[in-house]
């Protein structure tokens, strides 16, 4: 009775100061405003364009038609023809162009022979972007017979051989980065990303990023201001303080939440395919988890600068790792181990398959228990490290 | 040291120390503290005061020694002790932005006070420390005097049985004050007990009982009247056509512990161990050329303060050289 009273007086508390605290109101609208404007307008992942060049030493039918279906793909615009590989090599040097397509002059031969890379693609790896779109020319099958197709390629369609390598020799020489096609799958097709794919993603980097913040802040802003000396010399207990901080933040990060599916909706035509319940019940948990590190956060950081550094130690991994960057699968293993104890990691594979997928809870329902257990252990670690002392 | 001893002594402390890396801010303090009494804490800045009542509060913990805060020991029962105290902290702890009807029904829903209770308590606090007009009113916007009143009704809304006040009339102006003293007297009149830091000469003067702190150590204790007693005839008054050149002189000559001017006077105390202070005092003002009359004083508690802190002083600087 008094434990709910207590609990109940500072949830009420909280949220008051919530709704009189201007910055932190404008944060919580501003931060999805400005974010998905960024993410969704400013950088276009879609990349198309790019300048290439190409060194055609075959000059077959096979070769032309090789080169047109490159030009097709409108990832690149071939808009010259080097008189080999090495001015290829010097374009990108000189950044006159971002990818070079190198045709030997045994191109046809080796087709013939039913060779592996018969052509080469030379790409200016300091650029990721380009880097990324040039798998899609790499990953081109080029029309064959039955005979020269390859063993993985008959898989999935026996009408296409992939025509595209890395010149390693040229490593060696420039600081060019060669994006070797086999080392991506033959039937591996990029998504392209685009605001649509990226907006479930953002979904959950907002989340993680503002959730993490709020209840850090409300902690140490308590401790900077001198507040938290008189609560903790009152009979509240730990765990009705962290609780009640939590509550009234849920329900902000609901309303961030609709915020950015009605705004990536209106932005970007967002679909929600399945249940809007279900991305709910999913959001809560995630965002219930996030909070939960807040507190964490706030019982190491002794003023909100020290809790903005931590957020943003946490937020970092968080990006990277969890799939919304680069693609989960393609990452090294103990890079995958670490996403997976990442909240973001779990909510990004359930907001992509319920909104874009159309999945429901029981398909994706086994990303939900992460977020349950990272909630139990955080919130445990976080009642054992605070204390209601000053020391 | 049991829970329910029926103790007439709210507070008990045996060499209470705290060190904070290798200061030592609270060195060996041994008090006891009379239930129902006004005790005050006297001390310069960083003496330890709130440092000492933060261990009292069980918010920090003692380094070494033993104490016993409404007969339950501060290590162990630090949760059954905070239901029973009020702590005003030395700086200002309520919500700026809450305004201050919110703020006390807060503590008082955190404090457990039953609602029909805590509304009765709320109205019978705002009237005693005249805040019902601001009742409305953002703290954050109150005066310094409005801030401290309403911190006091704060810390008093659970009715407890121990309060601890750190330093609570700092920016509040002497009528202020002397409004503030009259409240403690009345809420100590109702059986609580008071502990009450302070820089005030004055405010200490009033207290029942007053403990003098300086480097964290116990320097003088006991009702300020008895301190001011036995410093018996050190104190002696100088009156001068030259008070500046007296001064100096003054200062330099032996068993002299401080010469403060007051207009045309000089207050002069002389160390313990000097036999006749008059006759000590006249001497020196001889043997520097000056003319004045030397005549006995009446001793304050600035006198004791300045006695135990300077004889500290100069005891450290013997030791030094
Ligand atoms: N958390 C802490 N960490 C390190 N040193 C501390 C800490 N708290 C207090 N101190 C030191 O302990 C000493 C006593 O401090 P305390 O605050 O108790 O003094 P005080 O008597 O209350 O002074 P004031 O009158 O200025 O309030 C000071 O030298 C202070 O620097
Ligand atoms: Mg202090």
């Amino acid at each position: 009775m008094n434990s709910l009273r207590r609990f109940f007086a500072i949830v009420r508390k909280e949220f008051r100061q919530l709704v009189r605290d201007r910055l932190t109101f404008g944060m919580i609208v501003g931060i999805p405003i400005i974010q998905l404007t960024i993410f969704g307008y400013a950088i276009n992942t879609d990349v198309r364009h790019l300048r290439a060049a190409v060194s055609d030493d075959s000059r077959t039918d096979l070769s032309r038609e090789l080169i047109a279906m490159v030009r097709e793909t409108q990832v690149v615009d071939i808009i010259g023809h080097a008189s080999g590989p090495r001015q290829l090599e010097q374009w990108i040097k000189e950044g006159r162009i971002s990818v070079g397509i190198v045709i030997p002059y045994d191109y046809a031969r080796r087709l013939e022979r039913g060779e592996d890379r018969p052509a080469q693609l030379l790409v200016d790896g300091s650029d990721p972007i380009v880097g990324q779109a040039a798998v899609q020319v790499a990953g081109l099958r080029i029309p064959g017979t039955k005979a020269l197709a390859t063993s993985r390629a008959t898989d999935t369609d026996e009408r296409f051989h992939a025509a595209a390598v890395a010149a390693t020799a040229a490593t060696q020489q420039f600081p060019i980065n060669p994006v070797t096609a086999f080392e991506i799958r033959l039937d591996y097709n990029p998504e392209r990303i685009s605001a649509v794919s990226i907006v479930p993603g953002l979904l959950g980097v907002i989340l993680t990023m503002t959730m993490v913040l709020m209840t850090a802040v409300a902690i140490v802003r308590e401790r900077e201001r001198g507040t938290l000396e008189m609560l903790i010399t009152t009979p509240v207990k730990t765990v009705e303080l962290m609780v009640g901080k939590i509550v009234p933040y849920i329900g902000v990060g609901l309303v961030q939440m609709s915020l950015i599916l009605f705004l990536g909706h209106l932005m970007f035509g967002v679909p929600v395919r399945g249940s809007l319940l279900h991305l709910y019940l999913a959001g809560l948990a995630f965002i219930t988890a996030n909070l939960t590190m807040g507190l964490l956060n706030s019982t190491f950081a002794q003023n909100q600068f020290q809790a903005m550094q931590m957020t943003f130690f946490f937020f970092l991994p968080s990006i990277l790792l969890s799939g919304f960057m680069f693609p989960f699968d393609g990452m090294p293993v103990p890079a995958q181990w670490i996403g997976e104890l990442l909240p973001l990691t779990h909510f990004n594979r359930m907001s992509r398959g319920i909104l874009l997928r159309g999945a429901t809870l029981s398909e994706i329902g086994r990303d939900l228990w992460p977020l349950a257990a990272f909630f139990c252990v955080m919130m445990t670690v976080v009642l054992l490290r605070f204390r209601k002392r000053l020391d | 040291m049991t829970d329910s001893l029926p103790s007439a002594l709210a507070i008990e402390a045996h060499g209470l120390t705290r060190r904070f890396g290798s200061l030592t801010a609270v060195d060996r303090l041994d008090l006891a503290v009379s239930t129902g009494t006004i005790h005050g804490f006297l001390g310069p800045n960083g003496s330890g005061k709130t440092t000492t009542l933060r261990m009292f509060c069980g918010l920090l913990r003692p380094s070494a020694g033993t104490a016993s805060v409404l007969g339950m020991d501060i290590a162990h029962k630090a949760e059954a002790i905070r239901r029973r105290i009020g702590y005003m902290t030395q700086r200002f702890s309520l919500y700026e932005d809450l305004t201050v009807l919110e703020n006390l029904q807060f503590v008082g829903e955190v404090q457990g006070v039953p609602a029909r209770k805590r509304r009765e308590k709320i109205d019978e606090l705002l009237a005693t420390y005249r805040l019902k007009d601001r009742c409305g009113q953002r703290v954050g916007t109150l005066s310094g005097g409005e801030k401290q009143r309403l911190a006091l009704a704060a810390a008093l809304i659970h009715e407890p049985d121990l309060l601890f006040l750190d330093e609570p009339t700092s920016a509040v102006d002497p009528q202020n004050r002397r409004d503030f003293w009259e409240n403690l007297f009345d809420i100590c009149d109702r059986g609580t007990t008071i502990l009450v830091s302070t820089h005030y000469m004055d405010e200490a003067e009033r207290c029942h009982s007053l403990s003098i702190l300086d480097y964290g150590q116990l320097v003088g204790s006991g009702p300020p009247r008895e301190q001011i007693a036995r410093l018996g005839n050190r104190v002696v008054e100088v009156e001068t056509d030259t008070p500046r050149e007296a001064q100096t002189a003054l200062h330099r000559a032996a068993g002299v512990l401080s010469v403060a001017q007051l207009g045309t006077q000089l207050h002069v105390l002389v160390a313990e161990d000097a036999a006749a202070p008059v006759e000590l005092v006249t001497r020196a003002m001889r043997d520097a050329n000056l003319i004045g009359r030397v005549h006995p004083a009446r001793p304050g508690l600035e006198d004791v303060f300045v006695a135990v802190t300077v004889a500290r002083c100069k005891a450290q600087h013997k030791e030094a050289a």
